[in-house]
């Protein structure tokens, strides 16, 4: 039990000063690197309240897609970072209060429960799913309500990825103009009598080759 | 065959999904479609009107999957004012659309699925579906927000909708987890009856999922003091986007805002009461207030919505059959109103180029009368002026609240329709009293019939023939939540 | 300790076990190595002349929309995942969810092939 509170003290500490350092990173780079510090830690968090397969998305989607788009996002913009952060100091104030405020009200409200058991919070997370029947994996069981109880969400999680995708089509998508693609088709289906122009030539006549002329 | 007609209630959604995708493949497979927007805006139009005709065959109460779906006559009621909203404002697009070609053909398929988002919002009964159907709808309208990419006006309007809509779902999220914590269970059902039990109300939990929970549905209605993102996206988006943000999105949200409060949160009246009072006045106010300084008339029209919101939710904090009731009309008559005048802002036009400056109203009326008619119908309307619609709708609401013993409300209520007259005679004024400035081009037919039905519905709403079986429509509507 | 977790046992010692050695050897040249730097060895090498500009250039955009179709998919990846685990449990109805889900997503990419948003010009 002491091990897996070393553990969690381990992971929520990590979690929160890589939280702490995206914010402050000065070059954008580090704090996307930071950030995916904090995804791996917040995977051990998982890991500990038996969601082995969160875990295992969150390692495979944040880290693996969403840190890497963050990553372009950052090489893209041409930024001068230096300057947001200029006005950093001056906002921080307010971004503090607010960010107290959320945190008076979350000991608030997560306060008054969890007062006098607080150690008993991490045993018992942990213990939870242990506790669960025989052996079902955390996989087996997601994927027995996901597609029969809960096919609504389910079926509405694909719209929205089909609104994702068109919305990256239609707001990045674009082709430069004048290039000259290769199509393979078209080129395996042309003919001698399609290619080739045979033309009387008088002489001293000049011709352009109409493949030339429209250029 | 028998299996699948269960999900018979689910049908209006499924065209919707449906149409979507195979307005999406035609656009995608013929090349010339560019050309052929004017078709796949009508077929749009089309998958809306069918998905309101599906709305109209069902009857009665029904749950689907374990509760997470319903549909009663309120959402039927919600829906179908959702879907005349979004074909209302596709009918608008048209110009801007097939003949300007400022809009890609996949502006109606976004919309179909937004209104897709916006149809599983009305009949969300479940934490989860709501978020779902939210975040279906908003992607959709961040996307079209942003649609004409080129312009940077219209790029700042996506942007700023989209930092703030994903500020909102944030809020709306832990508010929902807040909830979850509080009652063990995501549907609608088991909170209600948690939150019956004695002491709810000071449960901590409870009180902050509440109030978190509200606050991200403002966000979507637009209530101060969560409007802030309005007008600049009004202005910034291509306007008959405007035109469409004005009105379907904010009828599903208020549709979702009452079904939470009515159905889900009964047990806790006086604490969401209070917060619903807090936004209805200030959103009056601000509305009202800010409103008479602006200078161009979609800024204008995005005060006046926000106005308009609070007006509604006068309606829904006396927390009655009868505010319900009156909300429910006049989300119905806001819409009407809102397109029409938004048909005749599309209609501002110069040389090819839309023009939104109010001044450039002036002397509307002796260069194109009827225009100028119909914008101060829609003007004395949105006013509150006997005997035309926008009148009814705010009686209801304000007898609601008197009738709920709100009197501070309904006053302030009143003083800020006083207020917000000022800027809409302030329109008529110009119209009819200034100068005339140089003429606009001629309005476009389908501009044009979108004012006059739009105008007649707002005069005629005071013959009974016109009026009854809308308000006894809301009425039944407005029982079965109780 | 749970039983669970103690599956995790062998990679937690794995994970430390691999930290120390890379701080070991990240960390013993700053303490032990000889360190002389001058402008001339931490200046950017260049292939015999100096460095023109920075070398942290600006992406091309495009990278962006690579990038955000990958997640979709990915996602579409995740959701196939606790499918087949329990593919037996689920039957027919979570066979033709998961299809309809596939379906909806293959249309996705039509739209996107058709639209040549695979192309790279």
């Amino acid at each position: 039990m002491a091990l897996t509170a070393l553990f969690f003290y381990l992971f929520a500490g990590v979690t929160v000063m890589s939280g702490l350092l995206v914010i402050v990173a000065r070059n954008p780079v580090h704090a996307v690197l930071w950030l995916i510090l904090a995804f791996f830690n917040a995977a051990g968090l998982f890991v500990l309240l038996g969601a082995e397969f969160l875990a295992m998305i969150l390692v495979v989607v944040y880290v693996g897609a969403v840190a890497v788009l963050f990553l372009f996002v950052v090489m893209m913009l041409d930024v001068d970072f230096a300057s947001l952060r200029a006005g950093f100091i001056r906002h921080a104030s307010i971004g503090a209060f607010v960010g107290l405020v959320l945190l008076v009200e979350l000991i608030m409200v997560v306060g008054f429960r969890v007062v006098g058991k607080a150690s008993d919070v991490v045993a018992g997370a942990a213990k939870a799913p242990a506790s669960t029947g025989p052996v079902l994996t955390n996989t087996e069981a997601l994927g027995r309500l996901l597609y029969t109880q809960y096919v609504y969400f389910f079926q509405a999680a694909g719209l929205i990825l089909l609104v994702a995708m068109i919305g990256a089509i239609v707001l990045t998508l674009r082709h430069k103009e004048g290039i000259r693609r290769q199509s393979i088709a078209a080129q395996n289906a042309r003919t001698p009598a399609a290619a080739i122009e045979v033309v009387k030539l008088a002489p001293g006549q000049v011709i352009v080759p109409s493949g030339e002329r429209r250029g | 065959m028998s299996a699948l007609a269960v999900y018979a209630p689910l049908l209006p959604e499924l065209i919707l999904a449906l149409g979507a995708m195979a307005l999406l493949m035609l656009g995608v497979f013929r090349p010339e479609a560019q050309e052929e927007a004017g078709r796949i805006m009508w077929l749009a139009v089309a998958v809306l009107l069918a998905s309101g005709f599906a709305v109209l065959q069902g009857a009665g109460k029904q749950q689907l999957f374990d509760g997470a779906f319903v549909i009663d006559s309120f959402g039927r009621f919600m829906k179908i004012v959702v879907l005349v909203a979004a074909a209302g404002a596709l009918v608008l697009s048209f110009d801007e659309m097939s003949e300007r070609k400022a809009l890609k053909f996949e502006y109606p398929v976004l919309v179909l699925l937004a209104a897709t988002g916006m149809m599983m919002m009305v009949s969300a009964n479940n934490l989860i579906s709501l978020y779902l159907g939210l975040e279906l709808q908003s992607l959709a309208l961040y996307v079209v927000a942003a649609i004409r990419r080129d312009s940077t006006r219209s790029s700042e309007a996506g942007l700023k909708y989209f930092v703030l809509g994903a500020l909102s779902s944030g809020m709306l999220l832990y508010g929902a987890s807040l909830l979850y914590g509080f009652a063990g269970a995501t549907s609608f059902e088991a909170i209600a009856a948690a939150a019956r039990s004695p002491g709810a109300g000071q449960d901590l939990l409870l009180v902050f999922g509440l109030v978190f929970l509200l606050v991200g549905i403002a966000f979507k209605i637009s209530a101060v003091p969560f409007h802030m993102w309005t007008p600049d996206v009004y202005e910034g988006a291509p306007t008959p986007v405007t035109a469409f943000f004005a009105s379907a999105p904010k009828v599903a949200a208020m549709a979702l805002f009452i079904r939470i409060v009515i159905s889900m949160f009964a047990g806790v009246q006086p604490q969401w009461q209070q917060i619903v009072v807090f936004l209805a006045i200030a959103s009056m106010l601000l509305g009202a207030f800010a409103a008479i300084r602006q200078t161009n008339i979609k800024r204008l029209m995005a005060y006046s919505s926000i106005a308009n919101m609070g007006y509604a939710l006068v309606g829904l904090a006396a927390g009655t059959v009868e505010g319900v009731q009156g909300v429910l009309l006049y989300m119905a008559i806001y819409v009407v109103m809102t397109l029409g005048a938004f048909a005749v802002i599309l209609a501002m036009r110069r040389d090819g180029t839309a023009i939104e400056d109010i001044s450039e109203l002036a002397g509307l009326s002796k260069t194109n009368l009827p225009m100028a008619f119909a914008m101060a119908m829609f003007m004395f309307s949105l006013a509150g002026i006997p005997p035309l619609a926008g009148f009814f709708a705010k009686l209801y609401v304000f007898m609601a609240a008197i009738k709920a013993e709100l009197y501070t409300l309904a006053v302030i209520g009143v003083l800020a329709s006083v207020v917000g007259a000022y800027y809409y005679l302030r329109i008529v004024k110009l119209m009819f009293f200034d100068e005339a400035g140089q003429p606009f081009e001629p309005t476009l037919p389908k501009e044009r019939a979108v004012q006059w039905v739009a105008m007649v519905l707002v005069i005629a709403f005071v013959l009974p023939i016109i009026s009854a079986p809308l308000v006894e429509a809301a009425a039944a509507a407005a029982r079965t939540l109780f | 300790m749970p039983e669970l977790l103690m599956t995790y046992l062998p990679i937690a010692i794995f994970i430390g076990v691999a930290l120390v050695i890379g701080l070991a050897l990240m960390i013993a040249p700053f303490l032990v190595a000889v360190r002389n730097p001058d402008p001339e060895k931490v200046s950017a090498y260049e292939c015999g002349f100096n460095a023109f500009d920075d070398a942290r250039m600006k992406f091309d955009v495009r990278f962006y929309l690579v990038a955000i179709l990958f997640i979709i998919f990915d996602l579409e990846v995740a959701f196939l995942f606790p499918w087949a685990v329990a593919f037996k449990e689920v039957g027919a109805f979570g066979f033709w969810s998961m299809m309809i889900f596939l379906g909806v997503l293959t249309i996705g990419f039509i739209y996107e092939w058709r639209k040549g948003a695979l192309e790279w010009d």
